[in-house]
């Protein structure tokens, strides 16, 4: 089990293989092979969970081989207490979401091959350690989700998965100009992330000698850590450049929503993590407070706000995502024990709960074929079962004390309130604004007289809940008890958090 | 070495080969009537002439011809890149519609005789030679794109082509003749050692090598020598506009590199040059270079024709490479070569698909691939995906590796107005995604307009589809052996 995690990578792919190579008219065969390929990915998860050391923060399982000795570049993954819980979350959600797309019913081998090539660049960005590989995984990812939400999205599907692919692609090539200066600041040059940490103070910070840096006082520090925020911004997304989730959301399919929500936009506040804090720890301390802390408490508001002024079901648990990954930049910025880990648990709790949100509006758009809020009414009467777990999750969404939601959030303020009082003023303020919408919400679906039109619709059925339980189950676990995975950030944040706090200024 | 004439002849085969199997065509077009076989012969004297190149690589480098050409790694490079791409083509050629209807014994002839030029163009190491080999391209290259009879588009294109290089052909021979009466030399060894000595006009120099740069900017297609290139990519023959979209261009970047590296720079520090003189035109390189990617990416957005999208599209491509000769060193030059390698791979690989979907739909307009996905030809339009998201620049294909080595080498040379262009080189990055993806959007998201009846794609064109679309992957993901053969290709005679 020592290659665990390039079994982990590389097993979707072979996957995708094997579908591609399946015949088209049996979707059902199809559909199987895809679930049996993402079972091994999820069982060495559980491995990886029960054989994770805790109590070291350094890396675990690692894997290293020289890949282009000429340009030093290596194929070196490994995983520590940051990536765990997001390797974690993507084995679950993976498997889960091959249920979820069940219903595709065309262009099936297609979609498979895209979904299984997709979950292997997620692992992949969680993985690796490289900072080439880190970027050719994180690119590998934007072709299937292109084509995932191009194809077999809703009306405006072209469009949203154009924005998507533009948005990203600006992103990802100011990362890509940042990880070449920090290539070239290192000696040897390297693109070990590991050894960039390690020299981390090669990378000046005196102000650069031109505008506009020269009136903000930044140095070339700031400028690359400026470079990967934005590219990491637009996946999170923080506001401005958030514009391009609500669309993509309203028209993927149900499982990309998941996919998207769930993991996709954890990977910019992971990346911010485990690249931009120890790797350029001055630049962090100085920017933190605007570009995270304000910016985080910022999107919270924001996100709750534009949800509460959706029509369409799905924008709003969209908006929502916007305001929940305010969270995360708050906590980061806080450079508290509890502000990170929080964070961090937010991250996880943030791709459970809304990957059970965007199930559940599937599950009601599948029946209705319509995701307007004002359209239904009183479904609790016909569905109750369906209510009752969309219950569930919209408390857990809305930070209810015994769901997971709570937790984090509650360590994010605490962390947050010991550096910016003011700020987390204003992101609690956002818990308020939550429960707002999400209860107008149940109100307006939920409750109230049973509207006609869908005295039919049938409850949901097993298969849906086959893909709700076990989140529901882990919501529930990590609110009554944390620890589960807060044993296991703990180490790796604090020695992340170490790094930049000696720069900060009182 | 400095060679005499009958002494450089046994270094002198790949040409030979070439020649000889020209003259063969030209004989044997009077006596067979299939045009199968005249290509077979073609192909087989380009496989000589590249077997004959690559033992060269075991020789000694050195002038041949009394210092009319020079025999070192980087010319090698050039006359493979030449053979391969025209052994693609001529394999295209076959599978083409279009060259069915044509004269087969000139059409082979004169692609021949065009890669011959192009031979001379990578290894001249005299303003002479380097004139006669660029007009022996040219001229070929006039004829062939006029070559599609009773074809208005086809003879305006080769027109245009003519007029346009007789002006930029014509303005460098002035320049020529400038550097001629400043150093007395056409010999770029002699030329190099008299402006050593410091003693030109900086301002008259500098306007030599203005007027010079016309001429090799026609042949690579940077603006503002860009304006035949769209019409003549639409109205040529689409085998030749693969071949001039990859050969030309290789062509023009061997020229200019030989003329401004070991011809009028020198080498300072390990794989960094220096102009001898003084004159600054690598700035003038720089801002072509942010032009030239700008307007072809702009311009490209809005084509309706794949040919002049590709045109364009080709056009931006060579302002990416300009950004490799504006850094000076030599990580600079070998990511051009790394990226001429990928760009032969992947831009012969979407005119091959091009070729393919014109064969079957008769037409070129984009419009025209509108649902092909679901028409029969997912295959070629999954291979068509692959090449046009690879020449975006996106992992894991090999385009992007070529416009990672451009933007290293631009990024290590540093300062601010090197990090300007990298910062431009990436917007138009995005923005070329979009056209690129405009295509891949109308094959795989679009369904096909009602009554487009499925198309039948022959199945022998996949025998080449196949290995050049695996190439462009592989090569993304492991390309070691690139690096190694493009850094081996990076010596230069000089002296």
């Amino acid at each position: 089990m020592e290659n665990v995690l390039s079994y982990m990578t590389f097993i979707p792919v072979a996957g995708m293989i094997v579908v591609l190579l399946l015949p088209s008219n049996s979707p059902n065969l199809i559909r199987w092979v895809s679930a049996a390929f993402t079972v091994p990915p999820l069982l060495m998860a559980c491995w990886l969970y029960a054989n994770f050391d805790q109590s070291t923060p350094g890396l675990q399982f690692v894997e290293k081989a020289p890949w282009i000795p000429a340009y030093n570049i290596q194929y070196f993954v490994g995983v520590d207490g940051l990536s765990i819980s997001m390797v974690l979350l993507t084995a679950l959600l993976c498997f889960l979401c091959i249920f979820a797309s069940w219903g595709i019913d065309k262009g099936v081998k297609g979609y498979f091959a895209l979904f299984l090539l997709l979950d292997a660049g997620m692992m992949g960005v969680f993985v690796a350690l490289d900072f080439f590989l880190f970027f050719i995984f994180w690119e590998v990812m934007l072709l299937p989700m292109y084509f995932l939400i191009g194809i077999w999205g809703g009306p405006r599907r072209e469009y949203a998965a154009i924005k998507f692919f533009l948005y990203t692609l600006f992103g990802s090539g100011l990362m890509l100009l940042a990880i070449l200066a920090l290539y070239f600041s290192s000696e040897p040059h390297t693109f070990d992330m590991t050894v960039l940490i390690s020299q981390a103070d090669k990378f000046g910070t005196q102000t650069l000698p031109m505008w506009p840096f020269k009136e903000w006082g930044w140095g070339f520090q700031h400028a690359v850590w400026m470079a990967l925020f934005i590219g990491f911004a637009i996946k999170i997304p923080a506001f401005p450049f958030h514009t391009w989730l609500p669309d993509a959301h309203v028209e993927a399919p149900t499982a990309i929503s998941v996919i998207l929500a769930g993991i996709l936009l954890k990977m910019g506040t992971y990346g911010i993590l485990r690249i931009n804090f120890p790797m350029l720890p001055v630049a962090t301390a100085d920017l933190a407070f605007w570009f995270l802390g304000a910016l985080g408490a910022w999107n919270i508001i924001y996100g709750a706000f534009c949800a509460m002024a959706q029509k369409d079901l799905k924008k709003l648990v969209a908006y929502s995502s916007v305001s929940h990954m305010g969270y995360v930049m708050l906590g980061m910025a806080s450079f508290t024990t509890q502000g990170i880990n929080g964070a961090v648990l937010q991250m996880f709790n943030h791709g459970t709960i809304t990957g059970m949100l965007f199930l559940l509006v599937g599950v009601v758009y599948d029946r209705a074929h319509h995701r307007d809020i004002e359209g239904f009414g009183g479904l609790a009467a016909i569905m109750p079962i369906y209510t009752g777990v969309t219950a569930l999750a919209f408390f857990a969404s809305m930070g209810l004390p015994g769901l997971s939601g709570f937790i984090s959030e509650v360590l994010v303020l605490l962390g947050a309130w010991q550096k910016y009082p003011w700020l987390t003023v204003v992101g609690a303020s956002g818990v308020v604004l939550t429960a707002g919408y999400l209860l107008w919400t149940i109100q307006r679906v939920y409750l109230g007289p049973l509207n006609e039109k869908y005295k039919g619709l049938p409850e949901i059925n097993g298969r849906e809940m086959f893909t709700l339980v076990p989140l529901g189950a882990i919501v529930i676990l990590v609110g009554v008890y944390p620890n589960v995975v807060l044993d296991l950030l703990r180490a790796s944040l604090d020695q992340i958090n170490q790094i930049v706090i000696p720069h900060l200024h009182s | 070495m400095d060679l005499k004439n009958l002494d450089s002849l046994s270094f002198f085969f790949p040409e030979i080969i070439l020649t000889g199997t020209i003259l063969l065509i030209i004989v044997l077009d009077l006596l067979v009537k299939s045009h199968r076989m005249l290509a077979t012969i073609a192909m087989v004297g380009c496989v000589g002439s590249l077997v004959a190149t690559i033992d060269l690589y075991s020789a000694q480098h050195g002038w041949l011809f009394h210092r009319m050409i020079v025999l070192d790694n980087f010319s090698l490079f050039f006359k493979v890149i030449t053979l391969v791409a025209t052994l693609v083509v001529i394999w295209i050629s076959l599978a083409s519609n279009e060259i069915r209807r044509v004269y087969q014994g000139e059409y082979y002839t004169l692609l021949l005789t065009c890669a011959l030029g192009m031979f001379f163009m990578a290894s001249s190491s005299n303003l002479l030679m380097a004139y006669l080999s660029l007009e022996l391209v040219s001229l070929t290259s006039y004829v062939l794109t006029g070559f599609l009879p009773h074809d208005r588009r086809s003879s305006e294109a080769a027109l245009k082509y003519l007029i346009y290089g007789g002006v930029a052909s014509g303005t460098m021979i002035y320049g020529m003749s400038w550097i001629y009466g400043m150093t007395g030399s056409l010999d770029y060894a002699t030329i190099q050692s008299a402006l050593a000595q410091n003693s030109v006009n900086k301002v008259a120099l500098f306007m030599a090598f203005v007027f010079i740069l016309a001429g090799f900017g026609y042949k690579m297609v940077f603006v503002p020598f860009h304006m035949w290139s769209p019409d003549v990519y639409e109205g040529a023959p689409t085998p030749f506009t693969a071949f001039l979209s990859v050969a030309s261009n290789a062509a023009g970047a061997a020229i200019m590199i030989r003329f401004f590296f070991p011809g009028a720079s020198r080498m300072v520090a390990d794989g960094d040059w220096t102009f001898v003189s003084g004159v600054e035109w690598p700035h003038v390189v720089l801002f072509v270079s942010i032009i030239t990617m700008t307007l072809g990416n702009l311009c490209a957005l809005n084509q309706r024709n794949v040919k002049r999208m590709l045109a364009y599209s080709g056009i931006a491509h060579a302002g990416y490479m300009l950004m490799g000769i504006v850094v000076l060193n030599n990580n600079g030059l070998q990511a051009i070569l790394f990226y001429v390698i990928v760009y032969l791979i992947m831009n012969l690989g979407a005119f091959l698909v091009v070729v393919m979907i014109a064969n079957a739909t008769g037409n070129e307009e984009i419009e025209s691939y509108r649902g092909l996905a679901s028409r029969g030809a997912i295959f070629p339009a999954a291979c068509l995906a692959i090449f046009l998201f690879s020449l975006t620049g996106i992992p894991p294909f090999a385009g992007f590796i070529g416009k990672f080595f451009l933007f290293a080498a631009v990024l290590e040379r540093g300062g601010g107005v090197f990090v300007l262009l990298a910062v431009i080189a990436i917007i138009n990055s995005v923005i070329s995604l979009y056209y690129y993806a405009k295509v891949v959007k109308l094959m795989f998201l679009d369904s096909p307009d009602p009554g487009a009846k499925s198309l039948t794609i022959a199945a022998n064109h996949f025998t080449l589809l196949v290995p050049l679309t695996v190439l462009t992957i592989v090569f993304g993901i492991y390309f070691s052996p690139l690096i190694h053969y493009t850094s081996q290709s990076l010596r230069f005679f000089v002296k």
